[in-house]
């Protein structure tokens, strides 16, 4: 559905359903040059199981308007202010990477809207590499084939698709390439500067999942560590197999990982 | 700035969407001959059924050997996903029926492969579907016969018979201009001498019958989605961005984005139609495709040295080849298909029906029937045979002559296969003596 946020259209994904006040609420927060598309298959499961699902498309990204943001504290920020112009006074956030980060800050500092946190595919800090930063300030296609390779496990660079006949090298691609320009250096720019992860972290109530891939180059499990150490009993799921891109990777793996927290 | 290199087509042919097989080890991917596959309990079947999870409920829909093969086809291309399908035809029509209705229109290439050609021109318009045929070398022409009602842009990358070159990215650039997306016929080609999405089409059709599996043992079809067109902003296709009353008002663009047609032609099309592809045959498409890229660079390198021979031969009059001088595509072939060209071309025969007839006749080596882009070669007499009920200016239409011969070269030694051809073109010449003393 289109709703105003901060003045912009914006879109998120309902599953067709209007916002029911009596249901609970989940947001599903998309990664770096992504957008909503990516939880399809887990917002449809979570819909069928009598929950508002609420997978927006952060500014500047997918079928929502207006200039990418440059923070993760500012899109936390619009996270709250898009469930204010939903009037959904409390959810759990999920989401994937940079999506990980902008719910943990908004789980932090906003305690009040947020009940519990699933984060896949994350790491604090999440440092990105010259060269990732470099292409993607030139639009360059070479940031899109970085991610997309080192997005996947080895393994999967051949494919293995658990989802019949897609290509997930070329669906990620893809998805990248329907980026605006300038899209996916802000989003990474704001992975990279984001430095104040551990300590948000030290300040989540709300119970918190971490849902890891064994394989991940992006943000390797062994990175994790002082993030697992900062929230006050985290849950960790680590999938064997998968890389980053858990949602593609691991589909129905995560499904059964959400509902430990969810 | 260079990203990172991707696996290339000879790796890509041996594992793209395969692994070995999680409870035996099998390194080869099995045959799942199973109509249905079982549900762990209530929920995760619902799950299955909603399009929440991952998974095979029945095998018109989805297939775990199938999947490896759609995955394949689907890498080497560079697309979002394919569905392998019982047959070529079955994947022309699941892309049309996925796209459009009664009242909708298609422009296509006059250099068609038959079966196709029957398709549009004679079958679909009785369920309200017209086609307008236009020169496959003339982009000017496809933008010229697009009409409000049209909602596709048909060509096959390498015409048949006369190996008319598709310019792919100008006939591209017709079809976005009017928000129409180009879907090629890549089956003479294959990834190994194409990559049509890399020039601009956005979905490709192969009879993965032919070079794809290359032995001749089965019939299938594979589609692929390129996913880069946008049906939104294109606005003509309202079975892909609208609510589908057939799946909860699923909208196939807003859930599945880049993947929204292949989803739909899966969801939709398979499911009705029906026209699903056996595991077995996935097996041995699978089979084949491992060795794409070595036999298509034999098949061209043999072609090659048979069309050499060909050229130096007294009772050849024509020999169609677009690496040849005097080919109307040359330059566009060299540009497009630096490769080569296939392994299937014509020539003409002097001395018409008969030499052609005495030149198939005579040969052992060459199969004579009626397909191409086997691993033996083959040789059909259009005007005998496929073509029989056309007169002599019906024939010269379609750009096939009375002694026109059409070769599909395949994997032999070059030698034995030009031997073979020789005593087909004695047999011809002994005919065309036997016309000129008469």
């Amino acid at each position: 559905m289109h709703f105003t946020v901060n003045g912009n259209s914006s879109y998120c994904y309902t599953n067709s359903r209007a916002i029911d006040p009596g249901k609970p609420s989940i947001v599903f927060i998309h990664g770096s040059g992504m957008d909503h598309t990516v939880f399809t298959l887990a917002a449809r499961h979570f819909a069928r199981h009598g929950n508002n699902v609420i997978a927006v498309d952060l500014p500047g990204h997918g079928r929502s308007e207006g200039e990418p943001l440059t923070a993760i504290e500012s899109m936390a920020d619009w996270i709250v202010a898009a469930l204010d112009a939903l009037a959904v006074e409390q959810a759990a956030l999920v989401g994937h990477s940079l999506g990980s980060l902008v719910a943990m800050d908004c789980a932090a500092r906003h305690p009040t809207r947020v009940h519990a946190l699933a984060m896949v595919g994350t790491t604090a800090p999440m440092p990105v590499s010259d060269a990732i930063l470099n292409a993607a300030e030139a639009n360059d296609h070479a940031a899109f084939d970085m991610l997309t390779q080192w997005g996947y496990s080895k393994r999967h660079q051949y494919g293995g698709n658990r989802n019949s006949g897609m290509w997930m090298i070329g669906s990620t691609l893809r998805l990248f390439e329907r980026s605006r320009p300038g899209v996916l250096f802000a989003d990474m720019s704001a992975c990279n500067n984001y430095s104040a992860g551990v300590e948000r972290a030290a300040q989540v109530g709300c119970p918190v999942q971490l849902i890891l891939g064994a394989e991940d180059r992006l943000t390797p499990v062994r990175s994790t560590q002082p993030l697992q150490a900062a929230f006050i009993s985290p849950q960790v799921t680590v999938l064997d197999g998968a890389g980053h891109t858990i949602m593609v990777e691991a589909p129905n793996a995560l499904l059964d990982a959400l509902h430990e927290v969810l | 700035m260079a990203g990172p290199d991707y696996p290339g087509l000879d790796t890509m042919a041996l594992h793209a969407g395969a692994q070995p097989d999680p409870t035996t080890g099998a390194r080869a991917t099995p045959i799942y001959q199973s109509a249905s596959f079982c549900f762990p309990d209530s929920d995760y079947a619902a799950s299955l059924f909603n399009i929440e999870r991952a998974g095979h409920v029945y095998s018109r829909l989805s297939n775990p050997t199938n999947a490896v093969l759609e995955e394949r086809i689907a890498a080497l291309e560079g697309g979002v996903g394919a569905i392998a399908t019982a047959s070529g035809q079955a994947a022309l029509h699941l892309a049309i029926i996925t796209l459009m209705g009664a009242g909708s229109h298609i422009v296509a290439s006059a250099a068609l492969y038959g079966g196709s050609h029957n398709l549009l021109a004679y079958t679909l318009p009785r369920f309200g579907i017209e086609t307008t045929f236009v020169d496959a070398r003339d982009p000017k022409a496809f933008a010229e016969a697009i009409q409000d009602n049209t909602r596709l842009v048909f060509a096959e990358t390498l015409g048949n018979p006369g190996l008319d070159v598709l310019n792919i990215p100008a006939v591209a650039d017709v079809a976005h201009a009017a928000g129409l997306p180009l879907m090629v016929d890549s089956t003479f080609t294959t990834p190994y001498l194409i990559k049509p999405f890399d020039l601009g089409a956005d979905i490709i059709q192969h009879s993965a019958t032919k070079f794809l599996s290359g032995h001749g043992v089965v019939i299938g079809g594979l589609l692929v989605d390129g996913g880069r067109f946008d049906w939104d902003a294109s606005g003509k296709f309202p079975t892909l961005s609208e609510p589908y009353a057939g799946f909860h008002n699923l909208v196939f663009t807003e859930e599945f984005g880049p993947a929204a047609f292949i989803t739909r032609a899966r969801k939709e099309g398979l499911r009705d139609f029906g026209a699903c592809m056996s595991p077995t045959s996935a097996f041995h498409i699978l089979q084949g495709m491992e060795t794409l890229g070595m036999r298509m660079s034999r098949h061209v390198e043999n072609t090659r040295a048979v069309v050499d021979f060909l050229l130096s031969q007294d009772v050849v009059e024509r020999v169609g080849y677009p690496e040849l001088d005097g080919h109307p595509d040359k330059a566009l072939a060299a540009e497009l298909l630096p490769r080569g060209c296939g392994a299937v071309f014509s020539f003409d025969l002097a001395g018409g029906r008969e030499a052609g007839i005495a030149f198939v006749d005579a040969l052992d080596l060459f199969s004579h029937l009626a397909n191409v882009g086997d691993a033996k070669s083959l040789v059909i007499h259009p005007a005998s045979t496929t073509h029989h009920r056309m007169d002599a200016e019906a024939l010269a239409a379609g750009g096939i002559g009375e002694g026109t011969i059409r070769l599909s070269v395949g994997l032999e030694d070059a030698k034995d296969l030009i031997a073979d051809l020789k005593q087909g073109l004695r047999a011809a010449g002994k005919v065309i003596a036997k016309k000129g003393a008469a």
